[in-house]
Formats: C-alpha cells, structure tokens, sequence
C-alpha cells in the first residue's frame, strides 16, 4: 500500500488509474467490504452533504447559530446579481459552504469531513462541480474517494484537529481535500490532485483556531466559506499546470510542525485571536 | 502506513456542532444507557472539565440526554431532546463536577432506576466522537463500546475466569480483549471483555447461573470509528 502521496502517484501512474481507483482497492482489502457497499456508504454522505448545503438556504429560520444566521441565504441572494466580481457560481458555492456552517450550529444533520467544524468545504466544492458539469454520481463518489485519501494522508502525518494543529488542521484540510476531489472531476492528473492539495495548504499555512465564545459559528463559518475558494482556486492553479514547488507530502509535515509551534492560546481554547477582542468578548457576554 | 478507513475521514454524520462535544456525548449517553441496562426515570450528570465549561454553547446537554434515551448521534430529534425528556417522563439535573486526573471533556452520570437501585458510569469523550468509559461505581474500566462487550460483577474467586471462558468458547466466541479489576481480595471484582463477535443475550442466563456471579451486562453497540476532531 501507499504511506505518502508519492507512493500514491507512483500507484496511480503505473496503473493507470485515477487516485480513487488505489483507495477504493484499499478499503475494499483492509474492511472486507465490497465495492457495491462502499458505493452505498459513499452516496449516502453525500445526501448528507447535499442536505446540509442547501438546508440553510432554503430554510433559514430554521438553522441559524448563536451568533451567526443570515449568512447563506445573504450570499445566495447576492449570486442572482449582476456586476459580481466573481459570478454566480463563486457566490453561491460561498452560500453552499455557509450553509453547511449554519446546519451544525443549529444542531442540524451534517457529515463531518473532516471534521464538523469545516464540515461545509467539501460539500460546496463536490455540489459546484455537479451542478456545473452534471456529472454522474459514480464519478462524484470517486472524487469523494480522492478527497479521502488527501484526507487520510494529513491524519497519519499530522492532524486535523483545531486544538491540536489550528484552524489550518481543520478548514485546511478540508480545502485541500476538495481541491484534488475537483481536479480529478476536470479530468487532471493524480499528481495534479496533489498538486492542488498542496496549494490549498499552503494558502492557509498557520491560520489560527480562535472561536468567539468557544462556538463552533465564527470565523468558522466564514473560513468555511473562503476554504471553498481556496480549494476552487487551488484545483484552478493546478488545472492550469502550476505546480506546488513544495511537494504535498513535505508540506504536510510542515502544517504539522507550524501547528505545533502555535501557542496554545490559538488552538482552539478562545485564549486569543479573534476570540479576544473587545468586540467578541461582548459578544460571548450576551449570548452565554 | 496509513490506516485509516475513508469513513474514519468522511464522517461521522452526525448533529453538530462539535464532535467531542455533541456527538460523542450522545455516544456516551448511549453507551452509559446500555450498561446501566435498567428502566430509570431520573439522572443526575455531572459535568467535568470543557464539559462544565462549554455544555451549552456546544448542546452537550441535549446530547448526553438524547444518548440516555437511546438516540444515535445522528438523530434530529437530538436538539429537541431535552423536551422530548420531559414527555416521557425523564427528569434530569447537570451540575458542574471537578474531578482529578480526568480527561476534561468528561461526564458522570447517575441512574436512579425503577427497581429503586442506582448505578454511576463515568466516561471520556476523546475526540471525533470516539468515548471512553472510565468507571462503573467506584471500579476503574476501560472501554470504549467500538467492539461488543461483556461486563461481569463477580466475587474475586479461584476459577471463576475460566468459568466464564469455558462458557464464551461454547458460544465460539473470540475475545479480543480481556481485563479484571477487584476492589479488594476475595471481594467484589469486575471483568470486562471485548469480543469481535456481538454476545448472544442467552450468554447471560448462562452467566447468571454461575456461582459468584452478581451482574451480567452486554453491551451490542457498533459503530463505525472515526479519527476527525473538533
């Protein structure tokens, strides 16, 4: 098997097959499963990522947060205008990732991917490409695949916990994850998957974890929101032929080492950061 | 090598907000439920750590009372649970516990059954909704409900553990993990074993009539694991 996205791409090359296809191959040795069932397991989070993405939008009353609320149905409102900067589609994968963010904070259905925090990126991302490209759902559950393993590859080498490594642990994992799951769904390269996911890390190297009141709304819900971007820009840059001169796997190693250096107060513990200022302090004030 | 399995990374689905702290609070609910084993109709929980600090924010509250009522961490009736409690005639209290050496997202919680006997269980919410049960009473354990597993009250006598296994190779069941704690010699002692396969309730009745045995609890809850936190 594979201990390093190398090794994947090297599996990947030599097969000629996509990233998804060698950890398909995997679960199916390592669990005792077969393709059919994983197939199953897979589209059944992606119902719940596609329930959580448009939740909030279409029902905003219903899930809003302590502290955050309006945010996705805002967004989706504004891609419907003319004289965006970016167009529609850009404003409402935003909207999409928002809402996301605001299903968890209302104690609504959401897949944790990776973690619930940054639940909203993957969603956004995976939603964006079908709705662009109508692609059919196998290939979409195979982008899932990939995603897992970008995934999977950060967890064995470094984590992707907030209190552990930061913010970046969390939404940028996610972003990196869904950048390699939206290369592949354009038909690029394994090692342009990695190439993206290592440009999506390195885009948020060192964001720090720091929740107003300790919630799990903002900035969450706003990194969740630019993590989308990240990862559409990412999977952009690598489409187009730009390479992570840092190699994924070594900047994997160093989202762990800068995760260790943070202090304390930013992973995690609302001790700094953001969560700190005047501003959010009397924010916790009122709601707690 | 990395070991992870793709739902370890996508997953859980689960009710927000936070991992540890709502979804693995169910679990714990679930899990402290399953080994109280009892009819009950009041709980005191008490609230250790991050847990005391953050229940609200988090809903971890709503979640350890949906866990006792046997909601799964993925039920939306979660955020309703603690009316739900109310209709069926669950009453509850959480206060804020310190305890020492205790992983800090932590709960103790206290049934108070029907047949008007009580049953403390202390666990640990580690993280990506993974739990670790800590105590039962006053005796230390160890486990975290991912595997089936057996809980036995016996008295603390020469041969009573190979009674028990000769019993379980009847069933042909492999035991993955096996751990014995006593209070005292010759008193009161506690086995619990994991098992790859899930315990058949007929085990029990055989249990329950060896010597020296006062307690038989089975717990059957899988669930897939997980390695994301939050």
């Amino acid at each position: 098997m594979y201990r390093s996205a190398e090794e994947l791409v090297a599996m990947a090359r030599s097969k000629h097959c996509l990233i998804s296809d060698i950890v398909l191959t995997k679960e199916l040795e390592l669990y005792e499963k077969d393709a059919r069932q994983t197939y199953e397991e897979l589209g059944k989070i992606y119902e719940v990522m596609k329930h959580s993405a448009y939740g909030a939008i279409e029902d905003p009353k219903r899930y809003r947060g302590k502290i955050i609320g309006d945010e996705a149905r805002l967004m989706e409102d504004y891609s419907r205008k003319e004289g965006t900067y970016l167009g529609p589609v850009a404003s409402h994968a935003m909207a999409m990732a928002f809402s996301t963010s605001l299903v968890n904070a209302a104690m609504g259905r959401i897949c944790a991917a990776p973690t619930a925090g940054a639940s909203g990126i993957l969603p956004a991302a995976l939603i964006t490409a079908e709705e662009m490209f109508h692609h059919e759902e196998k290939e979409i559950l195979d982008a899932l695949l990939t995603a897992s393993a970008v995934g999977e590859l950060i967890a064995s080498s470094a984590t992707l916990s907030g209190a552990q490594g930061g913010c970046q642990a969390e939404t940028g994992t996610a972003a990196a994850m869904a950048a390699a799951a939206l290369v592949q769904l354009r038909g690029g390269s394994p090692e342009a998957c990695f190439n993206a996911a290592g440009i999506a890390i390195k885009n948020i190297l060192g964001l720090v974890c720091d929740p107003i009141a300790g919630l799990v709304e903002s900035p969450c819900a706003k990194r969740n929101a630019s993590g989308v971007m990240n990862a559409l820009a990412s999977a952009e840059m690598a489409l187009a032929g730009v390479m992570s001169l840092i190699p994924f796997d070594e900047m994997v190693l160093t989202m762990k080492q800068v995760g260790s250096q943070l202090p304390a107060s930013l992973r995690e513990t609302s001790l700094g950061g953001i969560a700190i200022t005047p501003t959010a302090k009397a924010l916790e004030k009122k709601i707690l | 090598m990395s070991n992870h399995s793709i739902l370890e990374i996508l997953g859980p689905v689960m009710i927000g907000p936070s991992s540890s702290h709502t979804a693995g609070a169910v679990r714990l609910g679930q899990l402290a439920r399953g080994i109280n084993g009892k009819p009950f109709s009041r709980v005191l929980v008490g609230l250790h750590g991050s847990f005391a600090k953050t229940y609200r924010g988090h809903g971890t509250d709503k979640a350890l009372i949906a866990g006792l009522m046997g909601f799964a961490p993925d039920d939306e009736r979660i955020r309703d649970s603690l009316a739900i409690a109310k209709t069926k005639g669950l009453a509850y209290s959480f206060t804020e516990i310190e305890l020492e050496d205790m992983h800090p997202n932590t709960a103790r919680i206290v049934f108070y059954n029907d047949d008007h006997s009580s049953l403390e269980v202390t666990g640990s919410s580690i993280g990506g909704g993974q739990v670790l049960i800590q105590k039962i009473d006053e005796t230390p354990l160890s486990f975290t409900g991912s595997y089936p597993t057996l809980i036995i009250d016996h008295i603390d006598r020469r041969g009573i553990i190979s009674e028990i296994t000769t019993l379980l190779a009847r069933y042909a069941i492999n035991i993955a993990t096996m751990h014995v704690s006593r209070t005292q010699k010759n008193k009161n002692a506690i086995l619990m074993i994991e098992a790859d396969q899930e315990f058949p309730e007929v085990l029990k009745k055989d249990l329950n009539e060896v010597r020296d045995i006062h307690a038989v609890r089975i717990l059957n809850l899988k669930e897939a694991p997980h390695v994301s936190q939050c």
